[in-house]
């Protein structure tokens, strides 16, 4: 593993943190918000697109820059520190895995393209239920005559609400809660009996329900053998976990700097707040937990790149880690900013309302937990 | 520094794999046993015969202390032969030759404010472990703030004169010299200690155990009466030995972070893990029956590879020029938490086993993890307590300002 960037991925870092500061703002996630665009900002992805950033992780040979998940890791820190809205996860994390891991030639020729140059984003569908559970796949892929027929329903799919196509988890064997017969299919987004519905959520980035009803997918539209989509939904997963905690980080050095600058700014008692001991403490812990998620998120990033065989540890641990730490620096933000925390006008709710999101996404604490005591055989 | 190219490197390695092979003895191969352990000195029995000849190799080839100058004794390595060295160490699986204060704490704190007479004199003795040191710190009303300590040094013309008190000194009754220190001028704090190094056979020297909760200790009250110092034996300016202490404060909480904690348990303490599922019990698929006690466990290791993470990450970016000088309060605060962690784990899995003292009826590692719990609530108090290390975060690293 390791944990100091080369020249190229801090060229990259400092790019993405440039482009988040001046171009993805806070005060941009409001206006969306306030303006009713749920999420939605075409303008940015274009700008985004334009910086290569759609590319990082498809291969050069699909017109990709293959720069690997350190790289993409900067970028998703830096729109974590800002709270950008961007389909960032779903189509160059996310998507761009799952058909770089599992597409048919055909398929990776067609598409990874279009992810590149940010022409098209996509949106993976994997839970049914409230929580995160992908292997409780209950949505039936039943084969016909020229291919597959798909009837069921995904939840809070992220992105789902503009995502120009879907790559949907369905069963084509056995039932909910078993690895194999799962199988994945790639779905336009106006394909016949598939409706999207949009959702209005805490974050103000929006997601959808998905609604599939005899939606009828082409036999050539299959990602990977079919019954064995797990063997790429695992893994591409655990890229999107990693590139997620990623995020959290950013968004966590965030709120733990505008705290710091406020207690070194806001007065009672005739006192510097940050000057109470009480708070110096709390501070440093946060500070502490900060330092070992960097080392967690830094070392999953590294480890997806040296195509380590402890991937699957190291994204439950990340995102674990940075579950906990989100959570506690952004319940603590508003906290330590008092009455002006709970403003609206203030950045901290905003980034407390996304923290809970990128919790729940993908797995949060407790399920991550759960699966590293499994890999680690207790 | 020196530039290694790869080749040369490559070398490097060669020899050093060659040298191992032709001169570290079986047993040294094998994991340290808990009263094998070396520490050097006069007093040292070398209870497996083997670790004295271990010791006598690596102190002559100076690889006690690889990066340490050569003609001082040390092995003259450069940082990235230093890591060759310990890989190949590490590839054996060798103990090391020598455990120590000198090593860890006096020596590079020496090297760094010692006059080259001192150097001269003490270094050798500590690379080959002939000298075993302790260090004079704490006293019973200078804990958490040691800057208030109060032994008094006088300046008798030819000598200094020793009174007072410390307390917590680990292994005083057993160290052959001590580093101290001392209160030289009472009308200021800090700007009135200095570092003074002696004999612990002066005459007005006398160390006493101190017995802690896990029935055993370390540690020692040491008292001074009367003691007389030569006048060559104060590292550093009259008045100015807070500066060196607080430097020896940071390879302290380095070395203890880097694992040299007392109750980390020794040999045949099993993981929290493996005493749950035998004493807990597990469910049909495989997993530890109690699922509270289960996502604790799962949560300790996590920190605790969260940690090990940081100490790499730390290492790495120290070698790469980047700036990590305030991590080491960082990172004793985490190891501190991260042993008591395990130590409560693991005497909650082992259940009434967890709860013997001696005799038959429980087993020998169950007691031996009931003494190291016990012992390790001092690690959050030792080489500064959490407290003082958060306190040390706050301001130092985070710029947070004193109360005013």
């Amino acid at each position: 593993m390791t944990f100091v960037l080369s020249e190229d991925q801090q060229m990259i870092r400092d790019t993405a943190m440039a482009f988040a500061r001046d171009e993805l703002p806070v005060t941009q996630l409001r206006d969306l918000r306030d303006s009713g665009a749920n999420g939605h900002d075409p303008a940015s992805r274009t700008k985004l697109a334009e910086l290569g950033f759609f590319g990082v992780l498809v291969p050069e040979e699909y017109d990709g820059v293959g720069m690997g998940m350190v790289a993409m890791g900067q970028i998703m820190e830096a729109q974590g520190r800002t709270l950008a809205a961007t389909p960032l996860l779903q189509t160059a994390v996310l998507g761009a895995s799952v058909l770089t891991m599992g597409g048919s030639e055909a398929l990776k020729s067609e598409w990874l393209p279009k992810i590149a140059s940010g022409e098209v984003s996509v949106a993976v569908a994997v839970d049914e239920g409230t929580h995160h559970a992908p292997l409780n796949i209950a949505t039936e892929a039943e084969r016909n005559g020229q291919g597959y027929t798909l009837n069921g329903a995904k939840r809070f799919v992220s992105d789902g609400h503009h995502a120009d196509v879907f790559i949907i988890a369905a069963r084509t064997f056995g039932e909910a809660g078993q690895a194999h017969g799962i199988s994945l299919f790639l779905v336009p987004n106006d394909a016949n009996g598939l409706t999207v519905q949009a959702l209005n959520t805490v974050d103000s980035h929006g997601a959808a329900h998905l609604h599939l009803e005899d939606v009828a997918v082409a036999e050539d539209r299959v990602i990977g053998a079919v019954d064995a989509g797990w063997e790429v939904l695992e893994p591409a997963l655990d890229r999107g976990r990693i590139a997620l905690a990623a995020e959290a980080l950013g968004s966590s050095q965030a709120m733990f700097d505008m705290t710091l600058e406020y207690m070194q700014t806001r007065k009672q008692f005739g006192q510097l707040i940050g000057s109470f001991q009480a708070m110096q403490h709390r501070a440093a812990k946060m500070f502490t937990e900060l330092e070992m998620t960097r080392s967690c998120v830094a070392a999953a990033l590294s480890g997806v790149d040296e195509q380590r065989n402890d991937i699957a540890e190291l994204a439950s641990l990340t995102k674990a880690k940075a579950a906990e730490l989100v959570h506690l620096v952004s319940n603590e933000t508003v906290q330590f900013h008092g009455g002006i925390g709970m403003t609206d006008a203030h950045d901290s709710g905003l980034y407390m309302k996304r923290a809970r999101v990128q919790e729940a996404l993908l797995g949060g604490t407790t399920y991550h937990r759960d699966r590293y005591a499994k890999l680690n055989g207790f | 520094m020196a530039f290694d190219a790869p080749e040369e490197l490559d070398g490097f390695r060669t020899e050093v794999r060659e040298w191992l092979e032709a001169n570290c003895p079986p047993s040294m191969r094998t994991p340290m046993k808990d009263d094998e352990v070396v520490w050097g000195g006069k007093r040292e029995q070398f209870k497996n015969p083997e670790s004295k000849v271990w010791l006598e190799r690596m102190g002559e080839k100076g690889w006690t202390a690889p990066e340490w100058p050569a003609e001082l004794g040390g092995g003259g390595l450069s940082k990235a032969q230093a890591k060759v060295l310990q890989q190949e160490m590490r590839r054996i699986k060798a103990r090391p030759a020598l455990f120590s204060f000198g090593l860890w704490m006096f020596g590079p704190a020496l090297l760094e404010f010692g006059n080259d007479e001192q150097k001269a004199r003490f270094i050798p003795d500590i690379v080959k472990g002939k000298t075993r040191w302790c260090q004079g710190y704490s006293e019973p009303g200078a804990g958490s703030d040691l800057a208030d300590l109060q032994t008094k040094c006088e300046d008798k013309g030819d000598h200094w004169l020793i009174n007072g008190q410390k307390v917590w000194t680990s292994y005083a009754d057993q160290a052959d010299w001590i580093f101290c220190l001392v209160r030289t001028d009472r009308s200021v704090k800090h700007e009135g200690i200095s570092f003074l190094v002696f004999d612990m056979e002066s005459e007005g020297v006398e160390a006493r155990p101190i017995k802690l909760i896990s029935g055993s200790s370390p540690f020692c009250e040491t008292f001074f009466t009367d003691v007389k110092v030569p006048k060559d034996q104060l590292v550093g300016k009259l008045n100015a030995g807070w500066t060196i202490a607080k430097r020896l404060l940071q390879f302290e909480r380095s070395s203890i972070s880097a694992g040299g904690f007392g109750g980390t348990g020794g040999s045949g303490i099993l993981s929290p893990q493996e005493y749950a599922k035998h004493h807990v019990g597990v469910d049909e698929a495989g997993r530890i029956a109690d699922g509270d006690m289960r996502a604790r466990i799962a949560e300790h290791l996590m920190y605790s590879k969260a940690f090990n993470l940081t100490v790499q990450r730390t290492t790495e970016e120290a070698k790469a020029g980047q700036e990590v000088g305030h991590t080491a309060s960082i990172l004793k605060y985490g190891a501190a938490k991260l042993n008591q962690d395990k130590c409560e784990l693991i005497v909650e899995a082992l259940g009434t086993d967890g709860l013997g003292w001696d005799g038959d009826g429980f087993a020998e590692d169950a007691k031996k993890a009931t003494r190291s719990w016990l012992r390790s609530k001092g690690n959050s108090i030792e080489g500064g307590t959490s407290e003082i290390n958060l306190n040390v975060i706050a301001k130092r690293v985070l710029g947070l300002r004193e109360h005013q």
